[in-house]
């Protein structure tokens, strides 16, 4: 049984990872290692849509800190969307809306990487 | 003798120290904390409150060894419901860590320390009891409002 999905998507040149289900620390290894694959392959601009999401615990936000720093380094960022009441209370609890941009929806969240591009 | 309309209810669960009990757990607490009378958005914070303990345990009591054991005990009382988490790993100094200022905290992109503040955040009460060498025991007490 899996109760965490990852499907990545490519809007060029912006990759879109829908997570699915329960993010804990029994999950957050598959997604640590998503977002290893994508810096190493050289993607750097990451939008997470989180619509369904069902559950994130700090295991889940702390792949997210480990790897932002090292992203926005690169130019690059992970930006959020489609987050449900639940999930949002989490991140908010903590203070992460200060730290990263949340977007209602997923295509104003890698519009903002492509405007940013073009400006 | 009791009151006949006092509430009480004692239930345990017991797991191993691996993240894939995790699940187990929160649908344990969310079915008892649901029955108790929680709204869903409390059901939630129990639950998320209850995981953030027992990962802290698999974590730092037992270091990811996967063969201890972790007991959940749920005390459930007229307006209180309490869950008392035991373990019999490596003991900690609650006193010595540090709550951190959260938006200092996210800012400097630290990657831990989320896990305590989040129980701390999410139920009413959060107590250590630790008797280093024999077992540690967390109490998260949330109130039926």
């Amino acid at each position: 049984m899996t109760d965490f999905v990852i499907k990545v998507r490519n809007v060029e040149p912006v990759h879109v990872l829908e997570l699915k289900g329960y993010l804990d620390a029994h999950t957050a290894p598959k997604l640590e290692e998503t977002f290893q694959d994508l810096i190493d392959k050289g993607n750097h601009q990451i939008v997470v849509n989180c619509s369904n999401l069902s559950y994130i615990s700090s295991a889940g936000l702390g792949v997210f800190m480990a790897f932002v720093e090292d992203l926005r380094e690169k130019q690059g960022d992970i930006k959020f969307s489609n987050m449900t009441d639940k999930v949002f209370n989490v991140f908010d609890l903590l203070g992460f809306p200060l730290l990263y941009e949340i977007f209602k929806d997923e295509k104003e969240a890698v519009e903002k990487f492509t405007n940013a591009k073009n400006n | 003798m009791k009151h006949n309309s006092e509430k009480k209810n004692l239930k345990e669960l017991i797991i191993k120290s691996k993240t894939s009990y995790l699940t187990k757990v929160r649908n344990f607490i969310s079915e008892e904390a649901k029955k108790f009378g929680f709204s869903d958005d409390e059901v939630g914070k129990i639950t998320l409150a209850v995981d953030e303990a027992c990962t802290n345990i698999i974590k730092h009591a037992y270091k990811y060894s996967g063969d201890n054991t972790i007991y959940l005990k749920l005390n459930a009382r007229n307006n209180t419901f309490e869950i008392v988490i035991e373990d019999y790993g490596m003991p900690f100094e609650p006193k010595a860590i540090k709550m951190p200022d959260m938006r200092e905290h996210v800012r400097s992109y630290k990657r831990g320390g989320f896990g305590m503040y989040l129980m701390k955040s999410l139920v009413d009460k959060v107590e250590y009891q630790i008797q280093p060498g024999v077992k540690n025991r967390v109490f998260l007490i949330k109130y039926l409002q």
